[in-house]
């Protein structure tokens, strides 16, 4: 148990990190937008799912399986307002 | 009790994040420093056994703060560079902050390391208290003077912001954008969960972390995200009890202390047998209050359209703009 929690938590905190070393370095609002968000899905869905097998109960788990759907929306609406509204071309302005 | 790994890192990300954020030009990334600043903060409470205040900072602190700042900015102009101030004051503003910092210092090196503090006297009357949840039984029943004291704040602070915006109705400006059909449909699925956790963490007061500020502040949010994405909360009431409901804390906290100062001549003690009553009542006021507070501090403050002059959106809604 302990073991595979560990292992998914420390993929998703390796998503985590590529998604801000994409935030660092890609050049333009799109790339980074791209880097950003598989940070918030993959990578918070797997420390959610590292976090729901070490929870003790399943009133917990499912908590944290809908606060990981909870970011899926925020981060899709953001990022697609942030892509809709930047000045790189395929944006608004 | 201190963790050897992540403490340490998060307290030099705190003074990090701090740092950057106040010596950076740009105002857009300072104020997006700020709001990683207030995670932070709520991270550093949650290692310090403080949920409550963990749940206020994140709400509050790093959320509708940081939407305040950020709106702001987008009407005082984006490409804003900020001038820093002369070194002379630069100079006088570090050394009286490390002067005030010395002397904190020096009163928490100076208190006794292994005192109990109020604790043992609180939890001696938790069951007179009416709650089960220490943080509540404290500010709304031993303390409840200071909370009443800070309603009427938020009560004057939003009472300025109408004065100093020259408004006296509570809807606000709409952004002259049009209708996105993504932020309208994840905001038709995020506004039931926010007011039912609203609603819950107000309900949660009373036993566990949780209580009126932090449901408030997650209801305001709710507000404020309507606002942004171009409904307007506040038009289907009107403005007589929209100026009613932002007074209703205050309210009703008053009532309460005046109606147990009427039969008992205590002001502000609750009985335990009321107790319970009274605090909850007092709390869903403070709530509803906080919450269109929140939301008239957020739609008062907009005057002018978000969008760049140079570019001309149509006007929104289509329809004639003077019914308020």
């Amino acid at each position: 148990m302990s073991i595979l929690s560990a292992a998914l938590l420390l993929s998703g905190a390796f998503f985590f990190l590529a998604g801000t070393v994409g935030l660092i370095r890609f050049p333009d609002v799109h790339s980074r937008l791209h880097a950003l968000t598989k940070g918030d899905n993959l990578g918070l869905g797997l420390i959610v799912c590292g976090l729901m097998i070490e929870s003790g109960s399943p009133a917990v788990a499912v908590k944290l399986f809908i606060i990981w759907l909870l970011a899926l929306v925020a981060s899709a609406t953001s990022c697609y307002l942030i892509a809709g509204n930047s000045e790189a071309p395929g944006g608004d302005e | 009790m201190i963790d050897p790994l992540f403490d340490p890192l998060l307290a030099i990300a705190l003074l990090g994040v701090a740092a950057v954020a106040l010596h950076s030009r740009d105002l857009f990334r300072g104020i997006v420093l700020y709001i990683v600043f207030g995670l932070l903060m709520a991270l550093a409470w949650v290692r310090l056994h403080a949920p409550d205040l963990a749940l206020a900072e994140a709400a509050i602190g790093a959320g509708i703060t940081g939407a305040l700042l950020l709106d702001t900015m987008a009407q005082l102009g984006r490409g804003r560079k900020d001038q820093p101030p002369s070194r002379l004051l630069q100079a006088a503003a570090f050394a009286a902050v490390a002067a005030f910092a010395a002397i904190a210092l020096s009163a928490v090196l100076a208190l006794p390391r292994t005192a109990g503090g109020l604790t043992t006297t609180a939890s001696a009357f938790m069951e007179d208290s009416g709650v089960e949840s220490p943080v509540t039984a404290v500010l709304l029943n031993f303390r409840a003077w200071d909370t009443w004291l800070e309603v009427a704040v938020l009560l004057v602070a939003v009472i300025s912001v109408l004065v100093l915006a020259r408004r006296l109705d509570l809807t606000g400006e709409l952004t002259r954008i049009p209708p996105d059909p993504l932020l309208t449909a994840s905001v038709r699925l995020l506004i039931p969960i926010m007011v039912l956790t609203g609603g819950y963490l107000l309900w949660r007061g009373t036993h566990a972390p949780g209580g009126a500020f932090q449901a408030g502040a997650v209801l305001g949010s709710g507000g404020v995200l309507l606002l942004l994405a171009g409904f307007r909360p506040l038009t289907a009431i009107p403005a007589v009890l929209g100026r009613a409901i932002v007074t209703a804390g205050l309210f009703a906290f008053t009532v309460a202390a005046a109606a147990v100062a009427a039969s008992s001549f205590d002001f502000l003690r609750f009985g335990p047998a009321h107790a319970g009553s009274i605090i909850v009542a007092i709390e869903l006021a403070v709530t509803i209050s906080i919450a269109v507070t929140l939301i008239v501090l957020f739609a008062a403050a907009r005057e002018v359209p978000v969008r760049s002059p140079t570019k001309e959106a149509p006007p929104y809604p289509p329809e004639a703009e003077g019914g308020r």
